[in-house]
Order: structure tokens, then C-alpha cells, then sequence
């Protein structure tokens, strides 16, 4: 690692006026990508800005017809959350396998979702269930605020604050993971909030996290995973690497929506 | 460098250290307290698995710093005096160990475990939760043993003759 000088700020307005004043800063939630990535010398800040005594970025609550949650909860307080498991039970489910326990204990959805991996869980949960990311500056739709391979709305200065998800009648997720990394090879993640569907896709897409269209179309006509029989994704635009190519990984998206949608019709 | 406080094993300790520095390298280097291991340094292989405010996380993943006014507990401060832990008795017991490398990372893995899931382990739940600390020695049997049976212990049931993991499922 590169030296940085190391700032501990109490509130997210401490947080920004840090980001602000300090020369070449990074924001620190979790760490467990942003360290890593220091180690090998890819990033080198110089100042972190620890979020990790903001206590006004942290908690979960349920708001009306909105699940809140703060963006320094944990995955392991997503998982375990009563509010969570009530309102959007397939979001426990996922939180609840990311990483490993210890990584669930550090890393938050604040900061997977600013990171925006393209293997990671998060992205496909607020794509599909239509959330909104509230920073401290604006409000961004989930469908906004995604914009490529480890790319996001967020300007400079910005801090994520929250996400705020509308409660489904009904979601599920599914994922293939690396049993290395623990990471999606291909994850997907439906929702149903009335007539509305959306399927979302991560771990497979060249540009990241993506809606399946054709799958929303087909489970408008019937929510039930023998509406997805016979519907393949096309291997056009998705990754290939050492751990899968296109044509498999294009293979388990339609594998991985039949799960989620048997998950979210209680079929598993 | 910057100063930072913390309560390692329920003793107060200070230092100044270089922002750079990893939890794990202030217990092993500053504190001398070599029982917490480096395997990966990737956070994959759990050999550096310490207790964070109570809750289990990967010592070469979190900055020092990070840990102000926290409470550590490392594998050292499991034990009472000269008497083992009961998760520490049962790895002996069991023989949940070959070359002992990952053994700390395992055993307060474990600790935790119990912490959150009770008492009463099965197999499944067992190998689930352990899905962040690696052993390259054997595998895996006499570890998920030895936290059946250290499991059971901690609720002061019998270390020598645990329930076998399989049938506790059943």
C-alpha cells in the first residue's frame, strides 16, 4: 500500500466537507474491495475517509411502502434484519450470501453499490426491485445510477446515504457463484410489484448489471418459471473469461431467472 | 502516523501507527500477539479471523484504524488462564487440526458460530459458516467435529462424547 493520510468523520456532512478539502480521497465503508485493491498497489488515495463512525449512514427501517436501508448497514445486518426479512425477504437471501460470514460482517451495501462490480449481488436486487439511491446531494433511480463496469451516477464529492427499495409482493434471486470468490458468475434477481416485472441480471453482462426484457414479457403473461421455458438469453454482450464463457454463463441466466422466479412463487 | 486506542483481549492498549497499517499486523508486530495468522492476505483463506465488537471478520482486511475504541478478541484471549476454551479443548479432542496453521481462524470462526446460531450445530450449518477459512492440510472432518462437539461444550455439555455431527442433523 501506498501511504494516505486517515480521517475518521462522526456524520456524512463531516464526511463530504473531507472528500471536499482533501487532495486525491476515497471514502472507506467496508474495505473489503477498496483494501484489497490498495495492497496490489491498482488504487493508491491519499486520504481515506472511514465512514465507519457516521452513525447517520447506518440502520434499516421501514418506511410506509419503502424499505430503508442505511449504507453502512452490513450484509450481515441486512441478512439477519426482522424489517428486511418481512418486507423483502429475497434481499435477506441475498445479502445473506454474499462473501463469507467475515466478509458480511464488514462489507456494506453502500459500498457495493457505489463499486458497482459487475459480479456483484447488490446491483441486481436494485435493478430489479426499482430502488432508489439517495445521496447526500440527490435522489437517482436504480436504472440511472447504474451506468457501466464499475461505474456509477455519482460525481465527485457524492456520498451515498441510503437506499430506499419499494416493497414487492413478490421477489426472488438465484445465483451461480464462483466458489472462490463467492462472487456471482451469473446472478439473477425478479421482482413483481403489481403488473410490474423486472428481471435483472449481474455477473454476466459486459457492461454490468442489465434487465432481461424478453423474460419480463414472458412472466407478465404468468409469474411462474415454466413461463421462461424454452426462452434462451442471447450470448451477444455477455463475458467471457476463465471462469465461464459467454455461451455458458448466457445458458445459466435462463437457469438462474427459473430459480429466482420458483423462489419468489415459493416453489424453491 | 496517528494514534489509536483499542481494548485487545480486555487489556486497554495505545499506539501510534502508520495509517497503512492492517489490524492484523498491529496485533502481530506491535502487539506481539503472533496467534492471529497472515495465510492469503486476501481475505479468502481465514487464517487471521479475529473477534471485532463481538462479531467474527478477517484481520487483513481492516485497517488498524479502522478499530478505534473497539474491542478485540484474538486467539489468545480465549482461553482462562492455563485452562483451555471449550472450542479449543474440543480441537484437541477431536484432532481438528494437522499442521495447525488455520487453527486459529477456525477456532474463533467457530466461537462465532455458536455465537450466532446456538448451541445445537449440524453438519450443514457447520460447513456453511465455515465457507470463509480454508485448511490445506487434510480437509475438513474432525474440524466440524470439533465445533459440534466445542459447541455443545459451551453450553456445558460434554466435550468427550458430542452427538456426531450427522445425527444431530437427522
Amino acid at each position: 500500500m501506498y501511504a494516505f493520510t486517515y480521517h475518521r468523520p462522526a456524520t456524512a456532512r463531516q464526511a463530504a466537507s473531507l472528500l471536499a478539502r482533501k487532495e486525491d480521497a476515497k471514502l472507506l465503508a467496508g474495505g473489503h474491495t477498496l483494501l484489497p485493491t490498495m495492497k496490489q498497489r491498482l488504487a493508491s488515495p491519499g486520504a481515506l475517509v472511514d465512514l465507519g463512525s457516521c452513525a447517520d449512514l447506518r440502520g434499516i427501517a421501514r418506511k410506509g411502502r419503502n424499505l430503508v436501508i442505511g449504507a453502512m448497514a452490513t450484509h450481515a445486518e441486512v441478512a439477519a434484519s426482522p424489517e428486511v426479512r418481512e418486507a423483502i425477504p429475497a434481499l435477506a437471501y441475498l445479502a445473506g450470501h454474499i462473501g463469507d460470514p467475515h466478509v458480511r460482517n464488514r462489507g456494506t451495501i453502500g459500498g457495493s453499490v457505489a463499486n458497482n462490480d459487475p459480479a456483484a449481488d447488490y446491483p441486481a436486487a436494485l435493478l430489479a426491485l426499482g430502488a432508489t439511491v439517495v445521496t447526500n446531494k440527490r435522489k437517482l433511480p436504480a436504472g440511472e445510477f447504474f451506468t457501466g463496469l464499475y461505474e456509477t451516477a455519482l460525481e465527485e464529492g457524492e456520498i451515498i446515504v441510503k437506499v430506499s427499495f419499494p416493497v414487492a409482493s413478490r421477489a426472488g434471486y438465484a445465483k451461480f457463484r464462483n466458489p472462490a470468490s463467492r462472487y456471482a458468475l451469473v446472478g439473477v434477481f425478479v421482482a413483481k410489484r403489481g403488473g410490474e416485472i423486472a428481471v435483472a441480471v449481474t455477473g454476466a453482462g459486459e457492461g454490468g448489471v442489465f434487465r432481461w426484457p424478453e423474460a419480463e414479457a414472458a412472466l407478465r403473461a404468468r409469474f411462474a418459471p415454466k413461463s421462461l421455458d424454452g426462452l434462451a438469453h442471447t450470448a451477444k454482450g455477455i463475458n467471457s473469461d476463465i471462469h465461464a464463457d459467454a455461451e455458458y454463463r448466457a445458458h445459466l441466466i435462463g437457469v438462474m431467472a427459473k430459480q429466482a422466479v420458483a423462489q419468489a412463487t415459493g416453489k424453491a | 502516523m496517528a494514534n489509536l486506542s483499542m481494548t485487545v483481549n480486555g487489556k486497554p492498549v495505545t499506539a501510534n501507527v502508520d495509517p497503512r497499517t492492517l489490524l492484523v499486523q498491529f496485533l502481530r508486530e506491535h502487539l506481539r500477539l503472533t496467534g492471529t495468522h497472515v495465510g492469503c492476505d486476501t481475505s479468502q483463506c481465514g487464517a487471521c479471523v479475529v473477534h471485532l465488537d463481538g462479531k467474527a471478520v478477517k484481520a487483513c482486511t481492516t485497517l488498524a484504524l479502522s478499530c478505534e475504541g473497539a474491542s478485540v478478541t484474538t486467539i489468545e484471549g480465549l482461553a482462562d488462564g492455563t485452562a483451555l476454551h471449550p472450542m479449543q479443548e474440543a480441537f484437541r479432542e477431536h484432532h481438528g487440526l494437522q499442521c495447525g496453521f488455520c487453527t486459529p481462524g477456525m477456532i474463533m470462526s467457530a466461537v462465532d458460530i455458536v455465537n450466532r446460531r446456538g448451541h445445537d450445530l449440524d453438519e450443514k450449518t457447520i460447513r456453511e459458516d465455515l465457507d470463509g477459512n480454508i485448511c490445506r492440510c487434510t480437509g475438513y472432518h474432525n474440524i466440524v467435529k470439533a465445533i459440534a462437539a466445542g459447541a455443545a461444550a459451551m453450553a456445558g455439555g460434554s466435550v468427550k462424547d458430542p452427538v456426531p455431527p450427522r445425527q444431530a442433523a437427522e
